[in-house]
């Protein structure tokens, strides 16, 4: 654990399937409170089935997944929204057919109705202005960055102490990737752990205190953001032009 | 009648058809926004509900012959028999979802419709059985007052229909547009691993589901056994298949389009009993719903594209 930080989350030798399909084998993460981890990979190596598996979309069928202190693994989804893990899902995933509005209600769905909602409506329009203008408009008619701004901050609604993101920069432009990862970091100095599935690995890299490489459903490689920079096989797999599969 | 009295007559007769056939198309919408099940139990749980108001109403002394109410004994009787009516269709249908399909949740296939068909089978067989094959006679206590347009006239009777339909419809749209559940309700019906994400349980909104959309088919019922003074075991597969084919028309999923649909399908019975034969109004209402889904294949007011992902 980096630093000696309280833990936030562990995998503890989890195995994940689909029926057959073996996806996290023996996986080991230890999340301490406060950091930024990123977790990298290649295409279809588990990283959404890890969020799955921290949300409770999929359980394990061996291993513990610990959230401060406690197993959470055989608790339903709502539970640990309760308990304060929000996710910022693959592909944005907002109700389209709902405001703007009502998806940043939704993020608060597990909460009781009361002033810390106002509160928190305020941090959110406050991080992200634009997202105050579309507040009546229907989620499914924004533009993909600011889907994005909407999906965080109906993360942000749960009064989260832990954010899963599932490729945040997936779909934005440079600029705009540049303005989320800045986002996310000032909400991280707001205390939030954060929790972060990246292809882009060098922005993650460049914000992220630890990093997890995962390849073919196990974890290869972790440790400071700073030295897997510098890594060769990190380099060549993941902050090169092409994805080399590594030896 | 005149040429135009005949018209408005008619015209009268559909809307309170229609709003019938909306109220019973309303459930299968609700659960198909929710789950993607077609849910032929629907059927029978609205036949259930004519059973079951006629039961209430001969709890006070109404059955067979007619005897007329007035006042306050009127309505007082008429909102007893409708509460229990839907209450009690609401508890048939979350019992049907918690019995014969919550076991099937997750299973690919047409495995919960197919079950559903079972369903409603079972659900018609045990009311012959208990009840007997015979058609019953459905008492209707309320007086024929009517207001006369020139030789058109709109019943008492009618009117209720109107205004019952427009408080549930209108109950049930702010109740998804505005309540916390409705909200899930809606949420979960656009991306039910995204709703399941923000913490909604998804069993309570299927269950929700099932309830409002039983409870109005019990009203449905209710009105079927006024309007027609009769009921028996086999009501629910035509005017089921009508009010399915209303939700379809209106675009599958979609509340507003449930009502329009419903709307359209009692004029059509209404129009087609006059001007080209009762027998007529079901290949009038057929053909309809062919066209419509040739030219746009997700109904008058449906998204073609999916948005689930
Ligand atoms: N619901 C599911 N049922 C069956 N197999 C699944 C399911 N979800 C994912 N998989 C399989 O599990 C493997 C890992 O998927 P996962 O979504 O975790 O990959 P990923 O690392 O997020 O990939 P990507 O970078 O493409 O998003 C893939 O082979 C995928 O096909
Ligand atoms: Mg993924």
């Amino acid at each position: 654990m980096a630093g000696g930080l309280p833990p936030m989350l562990e995998f503890r030798n989890v195995n994940t399937y689909y029926g057959d399909l073996h996806v996290l084998k023996d996986v080991n993460y230890n999340l301490g409170a406060g950091e930024i981890i990123c977790l990298l990979g290649g295409n279809a190596c588990g990283k959404s089935t890890t969020m799955k598996t921290i949300m409770g979309i999929v359980r394990p069928t061996s291993g513990e997944v610990v959230f401060e202190g406690e197993r959470i693994d055989r608790l339903p989804t709502a539970e640990r929204v309760k308990r304060g893990i929000a996710p910022v899902l693959e592909a944005r995933r907002l109700f389209p057919r709902m405001t703007v509005f009502e998806n940043l209600e939704m993020g608060a769905f597990t909460r009781k109705r009361g002033a810390d909602f106002d509160q928190d409506l305020e941090r959110v329009y406050t991080l992200f202005p634009r997202v105050k203008e579309r507040r009546e408009q229907q989620a499914g008619t924004l533009s993909g960055g600011e889907q994005q701004m909407v999906a965080i901050g109906r993360a942000l609604m749960a009064r989260p102490k832990l954010i899963c993101m599932d490729e945040p920069s997936m779909g934005l432009s440079p600029l705009f990737v540049e303005q989320t990862f800045d986002i996310i970091q000032q909400i991280n100095r707001q205390g939030v752990t954060i929790f972060m599935v990246e292809q882009n690995a060098a922005m993650a890299l460049s914000i992220a205190h630890r990093a997890y490489v995962l390849q073919t459903g196990r974890v290869v490689l972790s440790g400071p953001a700073a030295e897997m920079r510098e890594n060769e096989h990190v380099r060549d797999a993941y902050l090169g032009e092409m994805q080399v599969v590594a030896a | 009648m005149s040429p135009f009295d005949l018209l408005l007559q008619q015209f009268v007769n559909g809307l309170s058809l229609g709003a019938m056939y909306a109220l019973l198309a309303l459930g299968f919408t609700i659960v198909y926004g929710i789950m993607e099940l077609i849910n032929f139990s629907h059927f029978n749980v609205f036949m259930i509900g004519s059973f079951v108001a006629m039961g209430v109403l001969s709890l006070f002394g109404l059955s067979g012959q007619t005897v007329l109410l007035h006042g306050f004994p009127l309505v007082g009787v008429l909102v007893v028999a409708l509460v229990v009516t839907m209450v009690a269709c609401g508890m048939l249908g979350v019992g049907i979802e918690r019995l014969a399909l919550r076991p099937l949740r997750g299973v690919q296939g047409p495995m919960a419709m197919i079950t559903t068909i079972g369903v409603s089978y079972v659900l018609s067989n045990a009311v012959m059985l208990t009840m007997g094959a015979n058609t019953k006679n459905f008492p209707n206590p309320i007086p024929s007052v009517a207001l006369h347009i020139g030789t058109a006239q709109i019943t008492v009777f009618q009117f209720i229909i109107w205004a019952l339909s427009a408080v549930l419809m209108g109950g049930l749209y702010l109740f998804v547009q505005r309540s916390k559940l409705g909200k899930a309700m809606r949420a979960t019906a656009q991306d039910p691993d995204a709703a399941l994400m923000m913490g909604v349980d998804v069993n309570r909104v299927i269950m929700t589901a099932f309830f409002l959309g039983s409870a109005l088919a019990g009203a449905a019922g209710f009105i079927f056994g006024l309007y027609y003074n009769f009921t028996n075991f086999g009501i629910g597969f035509t005017a089921g298949l009508r009010a399915f084919t209303a939700a379809v028309l209106g675009g599958i999923g979609n509340i507003p389009g449930a009502m329009i649909g419903g709307l359209l399908i009692g004029l059509i019975e209404a129009m087609a009993g006059q001007y080209i034969g009762a027998k007529w109004a079901d290949v009038i209402i057929f053909s309809l719903l062919v066209l419509v889904l040739v030219c746009r294949p997700a109904g008058l007011l449906g998204r073609l594209a999916p948005t689930k992902s």
